[in-house]
């Protein structure tokens, strides 16, 4: 485009103008990139949570156990295609700070639960034959370098072994990749028939059920009959979908999400402001030069363009660089060791990001576009 | 051409500005014919409408009343944008401080009018060498218009006014910033610009001898204008 010579070059007319400008945008893209990776990590699961699956849990709460009893009863409901449980063990890994999730699973029915769980056929069939083995997600497998093959200490906090012992052994048989960006992976799964019969005490008891109806449609039907099927027992359940589920957790931290969008929202506005600004400042400084572009032929039309091009080509530049800077940083991974296990720059954000390089270069540029296109040459070069 | 034979043709032509309440006239009722192939020299005193009447000719601005035909073409009842193109076309301006973008080297300085036509860059190339030809000044056009003197950077004024080959080449006070070396090389270019590649000229200016280069020589004084022989 024979006209972006003359964008360019106008690049060149305030370096340092130019360079300050480029990088308030580039950290105000960078700090939209590093909230957007936070946020998705703070409520992850909640997007990729199947829309088929419920979960099932105690109705007081999620810490009380449920009969194990209850797989059988649920396969009965109708609409009902499928059911295992899960439990929470708690343990501790080398010391507390370690943390990640633990649970004693029966292998086959959880893997075909979780489809989005990648185990190689091997090491499937290992984990399925040996009961101590365990299989954990890449995630936590390489936060602590773990490979096939060791063997895993975790320190039970609740769940003591027979006579009182804490130690548990695992031999890790196993690592899952998710099938999606935003798939967990940093469970870690062991046989719950090695840990029932080997636990002090709450045989038979499971921490919670995780259900696939055969029409997602039908969930909120399926969860009532549930729930209705166990009413009045000892242990009453209270059936949701697996994202109202993983919601539920998400909002024990504050609503992470509308915080993360007002602190966005104001550095847009600061942003919009100072590059504004700047980009109007540079249109008046450039009267002279609009009406000499005006004089030897340049319509209304071009003036305007040019202005709007150049406001775009601000935003762009600074934008991408900030955008490609952010999504470098969270690249490198979870920026706190652990605490934040699924961390990458979400699809949909980086679309958002796009959309806001755009906006910003069009609002920036549209008053001052407008005023050079308004400009009158004889009285601009009259001013000269 | 208009129907008496005259490049440019000024009639009737009336120019009021308003400043608040108060109305200025400027032009009164003005005629103007330039034939083809003529240097005309504007000269007045300050404030007499001479930069009024040239913004007229250029389509840079529109008569109050009256009308303004060039080549033919009534430009003062065209829109914004047509007479914009029409100006690519018709018209090539010089400043009297050159007016250059300082961004830009003298090289693209000089093909800016061009970015609006359909050549393409090699074409475009073509033009731009022969116009810095023409002002003598191909060695120096890669260079930005702070490196060059008053004088070159008229030059290069001019080449981007001819670049385009426009029927019409309109100069306000093109040497009234520049020294009298530098001024006379100037006039010496307009001379030749029209002499020898037979351009239409009509230079505003306040000099005398400079003046004395036209083939004829105009008074401005109080909206009208008065003959008066070139010596
Ligand atoms: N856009 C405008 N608004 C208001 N008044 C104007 C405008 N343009 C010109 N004038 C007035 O019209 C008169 C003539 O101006 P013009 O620039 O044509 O004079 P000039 O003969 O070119 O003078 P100079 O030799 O100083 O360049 C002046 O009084 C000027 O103030
Ligand atoms: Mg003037």
């Amino acid at each position: 485009m024979k006209f972006m010579r003359l964008i360019v070059a106008g690049f060149r007319r305030k370096k340092i103008r130019t360079v300050l400008t480029l990088l308030s945008i580039a950290v105000a893209f960078i700090l939209f990139g590093l909230l957007a990776a936070i946020r998705q990590a703070l409520s992850q699961g909640v997007d990729v949570a199947g829309a088929d699956r419920l979960v099932v849990r105690h109705k007081v709460s999620i810490i009380q156990q449920l009969p194990g009893s209850y797989e059988a009863d649920m396969e009965q409901i109708d609409g009902v295609s499928d059911a295992t449980h899960s439990s929470w063990f708690g343990g501790i890994y080398q010391e507390p700070a370690n943390f990640f999730p633990q649970f004693p699973v029966q292998p086959e029915e959880y893997l075909a639960m979780y489809p989005e769980f990648l185990l190689p056929e091997d090491q499937k069939q290992e984990w399925f034959r040996t009961r101590t083995a365990a299989v954990a997600g890449r995630a936590t497998a390489e936060r602590f370098g773990w490979s096939v093959g060791d063997k895993i200490p975790i320190q039970a906090t609740a769940w003591t072994r027979n006579g009182g012992q804490k130690l548990w052994d695992f031999d890790l048989v196993g690592i899952y990749d998710g099938a999606e960006q935003g798939t967990d992976t940093t469970q870690f799964l062991f046989h719950y028939d090695y840990f029932d019969e080997a636990r002090d005490f709450g045989q038979g008891s499971v921490g919670w059920y995780i259900v696939r109806v055969a029409e997602p449609d039908d969930a909120v039907r399926i969860a009532t009959a549930i729930d209705g099927e166990f009413a009045n027992s000892p242990a009453e359940t209270k059936a949701e979908t697996e994202g109202a589920f993983v919601q539920g957790f998400a909002d024990q931290i504050g609503n992470i999400g509308a915080i993360i969008q007002a602190i966005v929202g104001a550095v847009f506005f600061t942003i919009l402001l100072v590059a504004g600004n700047t980009m109007a400042q540079s249109v008046r400084e450039r009267t002279g030069e609009f009406a000499v572009l005006k004089a030897v032929g340049f319509t209304d039309t071009h003036v305007l363009s040019l202005v709007l091009m150049e406001a775009l080509a601000v935003a762009a530049l600074g934008g991408f660089v900030g955008l490609g800077i952010s999504w470098f940083i969270i690249s490198l991974g979870d920026p706190t060791g652990g605490l934040l296990p699924i961390f990458y720059f979400p699809r949909k954000d980086m679309a958002v990001g796009v959309g806001l390089v755009i906006a910003l270069g069009l609002l920036t540029g549209l008053l001052p576009a407008l005023q050079a296109r308004q400009l009158r040459i004889a009285d601009a070069l009259r001013r000269l | 051409m208009s129907d008496n034979g005259s490049l440019v043709s000024v009639r009737d032509a009336t120019k009021t500005f308003r400043r608040g309440s108060e109305e200025i006239r400027v032009l009164e009722r003005l005629d103007l014919d330039v034939p083809e192939g003529e240097f005309l020299a504007l000269m007045g005193p300050s404030g007499s409408g001479k930069s009024t009447l040239l913004n007229l000719i250029a389509g840079l601005d529109r008569p109050t009343d009256g009308s303004v035909t060039v080549a033919g073409e009534r430009i003062d009842r065209l829109s914004r944008t047509k007479l914009a193109a029409w100006r690519a076309r018709h018209v090539g301006l010089v400043f009297q401080f050159y007016n250059l973008l300082p961004v830009l080297t003298a090289e693209r300085n000089v093909e800016l009018p061009l970015l609006l036509t359909h050549l393409s860059r090699a074409q475009r190339k073509k033009h731009v060498d022969t116009a810095l030809g023409v002002v003598g000044l191909t060695h120096r056009k890669g260079h930005y218009p702070r490196t060059l003197s008053g004088g070159e950077q008229q030059r290069v004024g001019i080449a981007r006014g001819i670049v385009t080959d426009p029927t019409l080449l309109l100069a306000d006070e093109p040497t009234g910033d520049l020294d009298r070396k530098s001024g006379d090389e100037i006039l010496e270019l307009l001379t030749a610009l029209n002499r020898e590649h037979n351009k239409t000229i009509v230079m505003v200016t306040h000099d005398p001898h400079a003046a004395r280069r036209a083939t004829r020589v105009l008074h401005m004084s109080e909206g009208k204008l008065s003959q008066e022989a070139a010596e």
